[in-house]
């Protein structure tokens, strides 16, 4: 398995920490409810299918990267920097 | 019986190795079972179940039963396929799964039990009585299961890994792959070429093909030779590609000295290869299939394309007189290139009834042989036409039921095979594998002319998604172009036992009757008869048995599906997988800068993480470890000791916001930590346990330096590197670990301070440098940074220096620490200072703790966000009933307290429902005088003084405990600041 | 049919022609009073236990494949009891009691065979976290022996304990633990539910959830509808996408596990082996081929099959181990759907909807809890009531931070556990 880190290029996964879901982009307000927090750190859409993850080029240039990938064929569609992402969220 | 005049081994070169009891002799190039044929032998060796007598089937990787056990004592290598091993001098190889020996095994007493030992029996059996199960009938099945031994001993052997990259991985080296190879190589790709065999040109080599009116094997050799002078080609022979993983990623396996003697200084004797190739081709060829009749598993009936191999790659016949049966046009090939080698047909029998006569040899169209006889080798078979029966002598019986593509690496994956009624077997899906093109026999192409036509597409399909351009001209060589013809034919009709899987002895009956018993599933067949388990994986099987199975339950094949073709396509040690790892080589090792000085002290260097710390520093007449751990501490108490804190992580942060970061990360504020002070912080998950604690450093108005346990460094790093670029991406700030630049030492105890000022350029004072101050100093000349921070409890400072002065400072400061009463201290005196003075580790914060259960709750600041404190405030974990960190003392007449033990009530059974807690930390201490322990409690805060029960059944110790406060020594912290 | 080692002898006399099935395959009926959605082996002991312990026999298991065809058929067949927290210690604890009298229970030889684990610990801070898990089974009841080095040099001596990145310490035995045939697991639970009257349905997919005024009222399958007032989702691995048929969103992320087996041996290693600083284990099976696994790929993941990395990891682990398995090779290498909840133990609840039940969240250890699960889901959907060993399995823990059961310590984090 293969990741295109957007500032190292094409590496092999061992280099690179798995963290779940992007979810973890979107952290919610601390008033924003038990439910919405139990959505932010337990609850997973989990498809089977389209996903949109969350890794670090750990042994490399230690981005955060936000990958969509499929969970069943393992095919990688794109991969963005976390600080972007975040940013042109914020 | 060698045959004049064929084959492509080196007839100058003799070679002698030893079968069993007795040497032989081959030729270069000769791989065992060939030359085992070319001596006469046809038993080779035993099969699972029955133990029946066997020979070779095939004549590669694929073989099910010729199995044989290479070399001796810790080196020994089981299992390994007779057809592929390469003989060379002093080759020694045995047969296995037989006893006493090959000839007369008493497990053959199976063979007589079949009736008995059928389709999944033992799930019907052995369960009566009980406890025999484990005392009786498993030993006995273990013993006589399994094929051959490991040796039992240490692996002896190198074996290496190793990573390529290509833009086009060409899989197998037969006439397709060649192709595919020189179209590309031509183009100016990079290529890789993998063929599992030791001779590139795979069937070419065994046929008597001609292409461009060449020899096969010469044009082979032509085109092999050509790709060996390119530069953009990397020739790998003996390597099997394995598997195909995500992103054209293969895994494959070099066998790089089985084919000779080399062992030992340094020669490697497998290399696991990662290729990354951005497109391949496929051309991995087809295997043949046998077809199953009454006893078609005796030594001398084989694959009709092994015959043809062993006659026209090794010029050997595997009988003196053979007879030739099959479906396809294949079988009349191998007729024929039999008598022109002189070898005698004794008759061919085609199933198809609209044949003609094809040499000059007896044909029996419409024909099926239904029986064999001879016990421990071919005598003669049986043949049924038009309802009447009658034997045939014969010492060897090639058979072809047809060929199946070898699809698998098409599949690894997930994606399933394609139906073919043209050629009765499953073909490629397009598409399977990203970037993988199939070419030739494993496409279902099977003439020649066809396989480098295919080849040659295929490599320019590649090309093209590479952006490159065939070069033009060099057409694709002319060659037989002959169709595939054959009528299905995949078990024949009668009593007895006709074979499926040969290693695993599944039979036609068995699989017939799991369908009766309604494992009509492929892969209920499969698990309920072990179909297609054995060594090859149903390579020479599976297709037989989907189509019984398919007429047993009355569906056609392709609806009946094929089990999942998994990884490796042919085995791979643990050792080529596992290379380098083996001794020290599994993690890499962290030492310190005090290391060579630690162990040059005699101290025993323990694991902590990857790292290495010194346990204690014995000093002469000290026989225990106790006696030296017990001094050092009484030397920190007393008068001053030194430590390496080095493995500690630490993180330089910089900028703008590194407060606001630090304010986010850990529970408690930083912003607000004044310039040239240290503070404790406690740094918790997302979801409000703690994650890890220590101190961080203000060192300039944007500028702390962190530090984090040593445990935890790497996933701290993580953490913050996670936080600034994922929740808090706007914040002005870089941070870098340190861990490795700085040597750091705690020079603790009461005369901390005036070991420090012999040793800083200006001396420091409580008002300059009072409890929790820290700054930068010169020591010794050497710019550096002085902590006043204290793990022991002690009046102490950590020092840190640029790493290339660590050994020589720590020398000096144990030297120094040596010269006022003390010395340097280990882990174990580390260990018992932070438990006196009630200090966490990773003991205590394993992960299921949260600050309320430490003790510090108050610590998560309500003035502000931080990750953690929203889920920190759920309800279950601020519950009182929580199990609380508490402080043990041993109060009754046994004075030991234990980690890992439990606490229960006195007088309460040692129950689980009585559980109240457990001991976390204990440590004998010299400065009270008893043992000592940290530990967990429900509502422990709340009982102290309270008398509890000890358990530790592991150590077989109990002890009557007080809860107390978890800080034994100093309690006010006078000693600290004093 | 009864099976036993006279009727194998009866039956090899007579041409082996009267053997039967070892379950049917019935049409679905319009309406059972309970149907179990997952035809592995927790839904099958599931049925087994409702149809044995609770009279319940008009029921249905709708599998979408073939039974056992998930994880219950792709795992590395360790049975063990050998949890510390409470709440996972009591449930195993009874899940293991169940296994030891399955083989008579079940009619079915499911090969248990308690043959011992063995958990090595390369520290004396692991040490401790051994006895702390040891006691905690001492104190449940089950067995635990703390070994030391020389200890676990009479159990394996094969162990490299000279040249080793982590030198064996020592161990703790648990002499309870051991392996089992996992199909034969699934096939014995079919073929007993099946002979107490419940219906297996194969090729029998669930595509929605009926659900009125907040209770179930049936299921959509690919082979017509059915109705159902008691529903059990028991999925193992497509967990998340029944839940959402009946608008769950649950705390499970799906991971990859690869395991391998190697072509059969000679007996070499007894007991099931634990290398928790490397993550390996490995046992061998009655066939002979060494079994074993190691963690998870990390990445979630539906494919059943992993990439290199990990399993090449695996390999490393056990050769800095036992370097004496260098030449066994490696035969198959495959992965399951693992379901990774938030803190490393599973959920057996009823939901928010009346009449509908899950159980799921295994990670990497269900196989062991096959018994003990479906009598613990069979209980609560019969009575209503939590079966006592698995009362602690709740879906909310998560959102309260009540009853937490982290035995790794690593958190919130799915893929950590």
């Amino acid at each position: 398995m293969r990741l295109t880190c957007p500032i190292c290029g094409d590496r092999d996964r061992r280099e690179f920490y798995y963290q779940g879901d992007a979810v973890a982009l979107d952290r919610p307000d601390g008033g924003a409810g038990a439910e919405t927090w139990d959505g932010y750190v337990h609850l997973r859409d989990n498809p089977a299918g389209r996903t949109r993850d969350l890794w670090q080029h750990e042994a490399g240039c230690g981005a955060w990267i936000v990958v969509l990938r499929d969970t069943v064929s393992h095919e990688v569609f794109g991969v963005e920097l976390a600080m972007s992402v975040g940013e042109a969220g914020a | 019986m060698r045959v004049d005049g064929k084959g492509l081994i080196d007839r100058d070169r003799a070679v002698s190795f030893r079968f069993n009891d007795r040497y032989y002799t081959g030729f270069a190039g000769d791989t065992v079972a060939s030359a085992l044929l070319a001596n006469g032998v046809r038993l080779m060796g035993r099969s699972f179940k029955y133990h029946r007598p066997r020979g070779v089937l095939t004549a590669g990787s694929e073989e099910p039963n010729a199995l044989v056990t290479v070399g001796q004592g810790a080196a020994q290598d089981p299992n390994v396929r007779a057809t592929v091993q390469e003989i060379y001098r002093g080759l020694a190889v045995r047969s296995q799964n037989a006893w006493p020996s090959l000839r007369l095994d008493a497990m053959e007493v199976n063979d007589f039990a079949w009736p008995f030992l059928g389709a999944g029996f033992y799930y019907k059996t052995f369960m009566w009585p009980r406890a025999f199960w484990e005392r009786v009938y498993e030993p006995v099945i273990r013993r006589a299961a399994g094929l051959g031994g490991l040796s039992g001993r240490h692996n002896p052997d190198a074996y290496e890994k190793a990573f390529a990259f290509c833009d086009l991985l060409v899989i197998g080296a037969g006439p397709a792959g060649l192709m595919a190879a020189l179209t590309a190589a031509r183009a100016g790709a990079d290529v890789i070429l993998a063929d599992e065999d030791s001779l590139m040109g795979g069937r070419l080599n065994a046929e008597t093909y001609r292409v461009d009116g060449q020899a096969g094997p010469d044009w082979a050799a032509e085109a092999v030779a050509e790709l060996a002078g390119l530069p953009n080609v990397r020739l790998m022979p003996r390597t099997t590609v394995t598997g195909a993983y995500d992103q054209g990623t293969f895994g494959a396996l070099e066998r790089v000295n089985h084919h000779t003697g080399r062992r030992g200084g340094g020669a490697v004797l497998e290399c696991f290869w990662r290729i990354v190739a951005r497109q391949s081709v496929l051309a991995a060829g087809a295997l043949e299939r046998p077809v199953a009749f009454r006893d078609n598993d005796r030594p001398g009936i084989m694959t009709a394309g092994a015959v043809r191999a062993y006659l026209n790659r090794w010029g050997v016949s595997p009988g003196a007189r053979v007879a030739v049966f099959g479906n396809n046009d294949d079988a009349h090939r191998t007729a024929q290139d039999l008598i022109e080698a002189g070898v005698e047909v004794a008759a061919l029998i085609d199933s198809r009834e609209d044949v003609a006569q094809s040499g000059d040899y007896k044909t029996y169209a419409g024909a099926h042989v239904c029986g064999s006889s001879g016990r421990q080798g071919l005598r003669r078979i049986t043949v049924r036409r038009a309802g009447r029966e009658f034997q045939v002598e014969a010492d060897c019986l090639a058979m072809s039921g047809g060929w199946n593509p070898t699809v698998h690496l098409t599949c690894h994956l997930n994606r399933r095979p394609t139906w073919s009624d043209e050629i009765q077997s499953f073909v490629p899906t397009p598409g399977a594998v990203p970037g993988m093109t199939a070419a030739g026999a494993c496409n279902g192409v099977f003439s020649t002319a066809g396989c480098l036509k295919d080849g040659a597409d295929a490599a320019r399909t590649a090309l093209k998604a590479l952006g490159l351009r065939p070069r033009r001209g060099g057409g694709v060589p002319d060659a037989d172009d002959t169709a595939y013809r054959l009528q299905p034919l995949w078990a024949v009709p009668g009593k007895g036992r006709a074979w499926l899987d040969f290693q695993n002895d599944v039979t036609v009956k068995d699989v017939k009757q799991a369908a009766v018993e309604n494992f009509r599933s492929v892969e209920h067949m499969k698990r309920y008869t072990t179909q297609g388990m054995a060594t090859d994986q149903g390579k020479n099987s599976n297709m037989a048995a989907l189509a019984v199975l398919a007429d047993a339950t009355g569906q056609g094949i392709a609806q009946t599906g094929t089990t999942t073709f998994r990884p490796p396509y042919s085995p791979v040690s643990i050792a080529a997988m596992g290379a380098g790892a083996q001794g020290m080589g599994f993690a890499p090792r962290r030492l310190t800068t005090s290391h060579a000085t630690s162990v040059a002290e005699g101290a025993p260097m323990i694991e902590a993480g990857l790292w290495y710390r010194p346990s204690y520093f014995p000093r002469a007449g000290e026989t225990t470890w106790r006696q030296s751990c017990d001094r050092e501490v009484g030397m920190v108490r007393d008068a001053v000791g030194v430590c390496d804190v080095s493995t500690l992580g630490k993180i330089d942060i910089q900028g703008a916001d590194a407060g606001a970061f630090l304010d986010l990360v850990y529970c408690n504020t930083f912003s607000s930590l004044a310039e040239g002070r240290v503070r404790y912080g406690l740094m918790l998950r997302e979801d409000g346990h703690v994650m890890d604690d220590g101190t961080t450093a203000r060192l300039g108005p944007h500028h702390y330096v962190m530090t984090t346990t040593t445990a935890a460094a790497g996933n701290v790093m993580r953490h913050l590197d996670f936080v600034s670029q994922c929740v808090a991406p706007k914040l002005d700030l870089r941070f870098t670990s340190v861990t490795e630049h700085w040597a750091q030492f705690a020079v603790a105890g009461p005369n901390s301070r005036e070991l420090l000022n012999g040793l800083l350029d200006a001396p420091i004072d409580d008002g300059t440098f009072p409890f929790m101050a820290c700054g930068p100093v010169t020591v010794a000349g050497v710019a550096g940074r002085l902590f006043r921070i204290s793990f022991s409890g002690e009046h102490a400072y950590e020092v840190a220096v640029p790493s290339r002065y660590g050994e020589s400072l720590f020398k000096l400061l144990v030297a120094r620490a040596q010269a006022l009463g003390g010395g340097a201290y280990g882990m174990e005196a580390l260990n018992v200072l932070r438990i006196e003075k009630g200090h966490i580790t990773h003991a205590e914060i394993h992960g299921r703790t949260t600050a309320f259960d430490i003790g510090f709750a108050r610590m998560i600041s309500a003035g502000k966000d931080c990750i953690g404190k929203v889920m920190a405030a759920r309800e279950g974990l601020l519950d009182e009933e929580r199990e609380q960190l508490v402080g043990f003392r041993p109060v009754g007449a046994v004075r030991q307290l234990t980690a890992g033990a439990h606490v229960f009530e006195q007088g309460a059974e040692a129950t689980r429902v009585n559980d109240q807690g457990y001991v976390t930390s204990v440590a004998f201490s010299p400065t009270l005088g008893h043992f000592i322990g940290l530990g967990f409690v429900k509502r422990g805060r709340a009982r102290h003084g309270e008398v509890m029960r000890m358990v530790d059944r592991m150590r077989g110790i109990e002890a009557e405990i007080e809860i107390c406060a978890p800080v034994f020594v100093d309690p006010e912290g006078g000693r600290t600041r004093g | 049919m009864r099976f036993s080692g006279l009727r194998v002898l009866r039956e090899g006399l007579t041409g082996n022609k009267g053997w039967q099935p070892h379950w049917r395959d019935p049409e679905p009926k319009a309406e059972y009073d309970a149907v179990i959605i997952g035809g592995g082996g927790h839904g099958l002991s599931t049925a087994y236990y409702l149809a044995k312990t609770h009279g319940m026999t008009n029921i249905a298991v709708l599998e979408k494949g073939y039974i056992g065809g998930g994880n219950v058929g792709r795992n590395t067949t360790i049975v063990r009891a050998n949890y510390f927290l409470q709440g996972n210690s009591e449930f195993y604890s009874h899940s293991l009691k169940l296994w030891e009298g399955l083989e008579e229970d079940l009619n079915y030889n499911v090969m248990h065979s308690q043959r011992g684990l063995i958990n090595l610990f390369h520290s004396d801070g692991q040490r401790d976290a051994f006895v702390r898990r040891g006691n905690a089974m001492a104190v449940q009841g089950d067995d635990a022996v703390l070994l030391d080095r020389a200890g676990v040099a009479r159990h394996l001596p094969y162990l490299d304990f000279d040249n080793i990145r982590f030198p064996v310490y020592g161990g703790l035995l648990h002499p309870r633990g051991g392996t089992a045939r996992h199909d034969a697991v699934a096939w014995g639970y079919a073929r007993g539910a099946d002979r107490r009257g419940v219906d297996l349905l194969q090729n029998c997919e669930v595509t929605g959830i009926d659900i009125e005024n907040g209770a179930v009222r049936g299921v959509q399958t690919t082979r017509g509808a059915i109705r159902a007032r008691k529903v059990g989702i028991v999925v193992a691995g497509r967990s998340g996408q029944v839940a959402a048929m009946a608008g769950m969103r649950l705390p499970i992320e799906s991971h990859v596990l690869q395991a391998f087996v190697t072509e059969g041996l000679k007996p070499c290693i007894d007991h099931v082996v634990s290398f928790g600083m490397g993550h390996f284990y490995m046992s061998q099976s009655d066939k002979g081929g060494l079994v074993f696994g190691g963690d998870l790929d990390f990445y979630a993941s539906y494919a059943q099959r992993g990439n290199l990395p990990m399993a090449e990891h695996v390999m490393e682990a056990g050769m800095t181990l036992m370097p004496m398995i260098g030449k066994a090779k490696v035969l198959r290498s495959w992965g399951g759907i693992m379901d990774m909840t938030p803190d490393g133990s599973p959920i057996i609840d009823k939901t928010d909807t009346g009449g509908l039940f899950i159980d799921c969240g295994w990670c990497y250890g269900g196989f062991k809890a096959v018994p003990g699960s479906g009598f613990s889901l069979a209980h609560l959907m019969a009575t209503g009531q939590h079966h006592a060993p698995a009362a602690k399995f709740r879906l909310d823990r998560f959102r309260t931070g009540r009853g937490l059961m982290d035995e790794e310590g690593t958190g919130s984090q799915h893929n950590l556990h």
